[in-house]
């Protein structure tokens, strides 16, 4: 099992999700983030003066698959969030020890 | 003179007036200068024109009003008669408003009081104690804007040298751009002094609503419902759009794309400087006035401001003390007699009025100065002036009043 970090351009999310839902991938945690890349920010001008904007509002997914969903995800993640511009975010993927399923109290693959 | 009879036109005007100019210091100031701040500091800063506008409103009735209009002392000051508006008949005319009713003229001239020490707050935004705030208020209202209305509205030795202010270049915005000045020269630097707007929409909200106010505070101060006000309406318009355009463009020569915020600033900074000269310039003065205001105002914001390092953080003086001052210094070039036979500019032969009105500018600047540096000093040494650092990094609105203004 995985758990599949995407943090993403606010206005990609729902392509995203929708691309998504196209695959099967349902479950996903969505959250409103700040951050910043390589590039550092942007410059806004306000009377004249420049400012740099360092931290910039981004979309943060969580998603947690099996292992042999992680592939088809983060393509799909990849191609509806991309822009080839600077900014469109980054994926990372990481092992997940268990899952459990409140409801039922299932445990592992079954309860993803 | 004026015959003095009641006339119902000129009263609904005045009336009607009164409240376009409440309008601009709740909401229009408190939304203008609320959109700027950090959104942690946001209700701090409209509830600090809240405060402004209640605090003057009451003084003005019980001995703000005579102290700046009553029966003139020396040049100084008003006679301080008619306490709570005492021995004032409800049918009684104005002396200085004659066909309409004192207590319309009284509320009128309230709302002016009002809103000046309003604008002030938008230096002192994100730092200064809410204290200190409700401290100077009545303390500048009674020792600033008092004595100034008074030598320059209510009859006093500014009057008496021909002084020419509209509608409050000197008395509202040079006033309030240089106490701004002083007050920020007290309380330092933010430790954070960029001007990144959280809601720039407030701002065009509260710009908007101050445009439309600013009809009853210039065409309103004709004090009448006549050819002299619509003259007034048509200047303020003219020039605050001539200022919108020349702010705009030197944003485009300046950072090569035209911004929203220079657009409101440039909208504001002509209302300023047409404010003192709205009853006395044609159009066409409109036009030079509001076209040469924005470029004085931003060149003082973009380069003064930073070659100095003063941390007037809304640029109240950048926008109403430069804004005033050319507006009053205008008014001495371009009051044209057949427009107002009160005022004779330079341009018509009257070189004279600009020195007059170099010296209004000089003397209400100095006594500004002095006066609120005393009030600052005196405020800082008693409840102190400005809040801990921890307050003000992690912001004015849980720290000071236990509410935000964002609950998402």
């Amino acid at each position: 099992m995985k758990e599949i970090t995407a943090v993403i351009r606010p206005d990609k999310l729902e392509v995203v999700k929708e691309a998504l839902q196209e695959i099967q991938c349902n479950g996903v945690t969505v959250t409103e983030v700040k951050g910043r890349g390589r590039q550092l920010g942007i410059t806004e001008s306000y009377r004249g003066r420049d400012y740099k904007v360092d931290l910039l509002p981004k979309t943060r997914l969580e998603i947690i698959v099996n292992d042999e969903d992680v592939d088809n995800v983060v393509d799909t993640i990849v191609k509806t969030a991309q822009t080839g511009d600077i900014g469109d975010g980054k994926i990372f993927v990481a092992p997940v020890e268990e899952v459990i399923r409140i409801r039922t109290g299932e445990r592992g693959e079954k309860a993803v | 003179m004026v015959e003095a009879i009641l006339n119902s036109g000129d009263t609904a005007w005045m009336l009607t007036s009164t409240a376009l100019v409440m309008l601009m210091t709740l909401p229009g100031v408190a939304l203008f200068y609320g959109g700027l701040t950090k959104k942690e500091n946001v209700l701090n800063t409209i509830f600090l024109s809240f405060m402004a506008f209640s605090i003057t409103s009451v003084i003005w009735v019980v001995y703000g009003y005579p102290l700046s209009f009553g029966t003139d002392v020396m040049g100084i000051i008003g006679s301080p008669t008619n306490i709570l508006m005492n021995g004032i008949d409800v049918n009684a005319l104005a002396p200085l408003a004659p066909t309409i009713p004192l207590l319309v003229y009284v509320a009128f001239q309230m709302t002016f009081a009002a809103i000046t020490v309003a604008l002030v707050s938008g230096a002192i935004v994100e730092r200064m104690k809410f204290s200190a705030w409700l401290a100077f208020v009545p303390l500048w209202i009674t020792l600033v804007y008092l004595p100034i209305a008074h030598w320059v509205w209510g009859g006093g030795w500014l009057a008496q040298l021909g002084v020419l202010d509209f509608a409050g270049g000197t008395v509202v915005h040079l006033n309030a751009g240089i106490a701004a000045l002083a007050l920020v020269l007290l309380l330092g630097k933010r430790k954070d002094i960029r001007l990144l707007p959280h809601n720039l929409g407030y701002s065009v909200i509260g710009a908007a609503l101050l445009w439309f106010g600013w009809f009853g505070f210039n065409a309103g101060s004709a004090l009448s419902a006549g050819g002299l006000a619509g003259s007034a309406f048509l200047a303020t318009n003219t020039a605050t759009a001539a200022a919108l355009i020349s702010w705009v463009m030197m944003d485009v020569i300046k950072t090569g794309k035209p911004t929203l915020l220079g657009a409101i600033s440039g909208a504001i900074a002509g209302l300023v400087a047409i404010t003192p000269a709205a009853g006395f310039v044609t159009v066409g003065g409109a036009i030079v006035i509001g076209f040469l205001v924005s470029i004085f105002c931003y060149i003082s914001i973009s380069t003064v401001k930073s070659k100095f390092g003063y941390d007037d953080a809304l640029d109240v003086f950048g926008i109403h003390g430069v804004g005033g001052a050319w507006g009053a210094l205008a008014t001495g070039i371009f009051a044209a007699p057949f427009v107002n036979s009160l005022g004779t500019g330079a341009l018509y032969g009257n070189p004279g009025q600009i020195v007059t009105q170099i010296i209004g500018i000089a003397v209400v600047g100095v006594y500004t100065l002095i006066m609120t540096l005393i009030i600052g000093v005196v405020i800082d040494k008693t409840i102190g002036l400005r809040v801990d650092l921890k307050e003000e990094v992690e912001g004015l609105d849980t720290h000071l009043h236990e509410e935000s203004g964002y609950r998402i």
